[in-house]
């Protein structure tokens, strides 16, 4: 029987306070799309409405978290370490997507098994030497490499769309056009969602991320006019 | 070199500005048997000297992997080799672990160098006895690498260590820069050539040499005796070349070795001699 003092109390993650939404991410012809809006909720509090959400991850890769954005920080740190150190090697060699990926699969996982998970899912994406790699994890360690990926809502309403419309070597415009149907769906149907996203564009020549921009959206809609006609004193 | 009183322990210099023990370290990867070891763009061959102490034990390892894409050859004590070895292995698997990657060889060098660095800086520890010939791949191609005692490293189109190993890099100097663009066969080629040469006249053959191989698309392996001595026959090295002191007991004449036999088949004893 283990002696309890009392700093000893429990440690770990139970919820999470400050959430993003959805990340959607696809290759394109010259490298990574990948975009998220910058909302951060407080439960179901839209409270904030400039967050980041997506950050360049030494020369080759991006990084576009949801979940806990205190949690996506302390990634961030993680990897900032990481880099600094394989900057330090000063050898030519550098850590690319794959490596950064497989990095925070263990980092998540290793999280996971202690109870005290980093309450994110993951997108990483980037080029190197010309090849390009995009992946996802989950809070849990799940991993997974596609030619897109999504979290959270993204997941159920972005990925039938890129099933459908995916096509490799995708043009820059192409591509953006087809992230920003995914968006506009999430913007419509997630609660969560807020409509001020940034898209990052990763190539070889490195990451340039959008200035933050809105969708136009569309509520014209016959029935929205007048809604409680056939049923009136209902909503 | 000779005693003298600043050579007691690592942690000592001379008044030249010596550490006589990594010195001493360095010597007996000097008294070990030789390796060498050389590259091209896309490949490179390790190759040692394997003599046991006697006919009835075997001969005692000195290349190994470490990955697929890192092999090692030692010189010198051969059990430092081994601890040396098996930190190279366990370091190679935790980075695959960690980034999926293979670990590229330039960092592992440095990591060996450091932790040779170590025992030289420490009153309680000794210089590893132990010279590491690194092969590796990484993005920009084939290395070569030469790991000392005393914690430094250098990279090397070709490189010989261990007992005779001059004779070997002479003949690697006249060679080498024809390496970079080598193909396999030919590396293997002279890899079997500069062994010959720390043997002194000895007939070579592949009972008393390793060969390994590791290259862009080919994973680090040891060649098996057959395909060494098949190499050896084909490239006519046993005997090509040799003074007369070819005339010690044969282990075994392949019949289709067909070396240049100025001296005819040797007379064993029960088969009839042949006419010469």
């Amino acid at each position: 029987m283990t002696i309890m003092s009392p700093e000893a109390s429990s440690q770990r993650t139970l919820y999470p306070y400050v959430t993003g939404t959805s990340v959607v991410a696809i290759k394109y012809k010259d490298g990574i799309l990948m975009a998220a809006d910058m909302g951060g909720s407080y439960g179901s509090t839209l409270r904030y409405k400039s967050v980041e959400r997506m950050k360049a991850v030494g020369k080759h890769s991006v990084l576009g978290a949801s979940g806990e954005i205190s949690d996506f920080q302390e990634i961030l740190r993680y990897l900032d370490e990481l880099i600094l150190h394989d900057n330090m090697w000063d050898d030519g060699n550098s850590l690319g997507p794959k490596e950064v990926h497989n990095y925070l699969t263990r980092l998540m996982y290793n999280r996971r098994n202690k109870f005290n998970p980093l309450w994110n899912s993951l997108v990483l994406g980037g080029v190197k030497n010309g090849q390009k790699y995009l992946g996802s994890v989950s809070m849990i360690g799940v991993h997974f490499e596609d030619n897109h990926v999504a979290t959270g809502f993204g997941n159920h309403l972005a990925r039938p769309i890129l099933r459908d419309e995916w096509k490799e070597d995708l043009t820059f415009e192409e591509g953006v056009k087809l992230l920003e149907k995914c968006m506009r769906v999430l913007l419509y149907r997630d609660r969560s969602a807020v409509n001020k996203l940034q898209i990052a564009k990763l190539t070889e020549e490195g990451m340039t991320i959008s200035q933050p921009y809105s969708l136009k959206t569309f509520w014209g809609y016959g029935a929205f006019q007048n809604p409680t006609v056939g049923a009136e004193g209902s909503w | 070199m000779f005693r003298n009183q600043y050579d007691t322990d690592v942690t000592t210099w001379s008044p030249a500005g010596r550490l006589f023990q990594v010195e001493y370290a360095m010597e007996a990867v000097k008294q070990g048997s030789a390796a060498i070891g050389l590259r091209s763009k896309s490949h490179v061959v390790l190759a040692c000297v394997n003599k046991s102490n006697s006919e009835l034990s075997s001969h005692q390892k000195k290349i190994f992997k470490a990955d697929d894409h890192i092999g090692v050859a030692i010189a010198g004590l051969t059990a430092d080799g081994r601890v040396l070895s098996r930190y190279m292995r366990s370091e190679c698997i935790n980075y695959s672990y960690s980034y999926e990657s293979p670990l590229p060889v330039g960092r592992l060098v440095v990591q060996l160098a450091d932790k040779a660095q170590v025992c030289t800086q420490r009153s309680w520890k000794r210089p590893y006895g132990v010279g590491l010939l690194v092969a590796g791949l990484d993005e920009s191609g084939a290395h070569l690498y030469y790991n000392c005692p005393s914690g430094n490293y250098f990279e090397y189109q070709a490189f010989a260590i261990g007992s005779r190993s001059q004779a070997a890099k002479t003949y690697l100097e006249r060679k080498f820069e024809s390496f970079s663009t080598s193909s396999r066969e030919n590396l293997l080629k002279d890899a079997l050539f500069a062994i010959r040469e720390t043997l002194q006249g000895e007939r070579l053959t592949s009972s008393i040499c390793t060969v390994a191989v590791l290259g862009v698309g080919e994973a680090f392996q040891i060649l098996d005796q057959k395909t060494v001595q098949a190499l050896i026959d084909a490239f006519e090295i046993a005997g090509e070349e040799a003074p007369a002191a070819e005339g010690d007991a044969p282990d075994q004449s392949a019949a289709g070795s067909g070396p240049t036999t100025d001296q005819g088949p040797p007379a064993e004893p029960d088969v009839a001699p042949m006419e010469t």
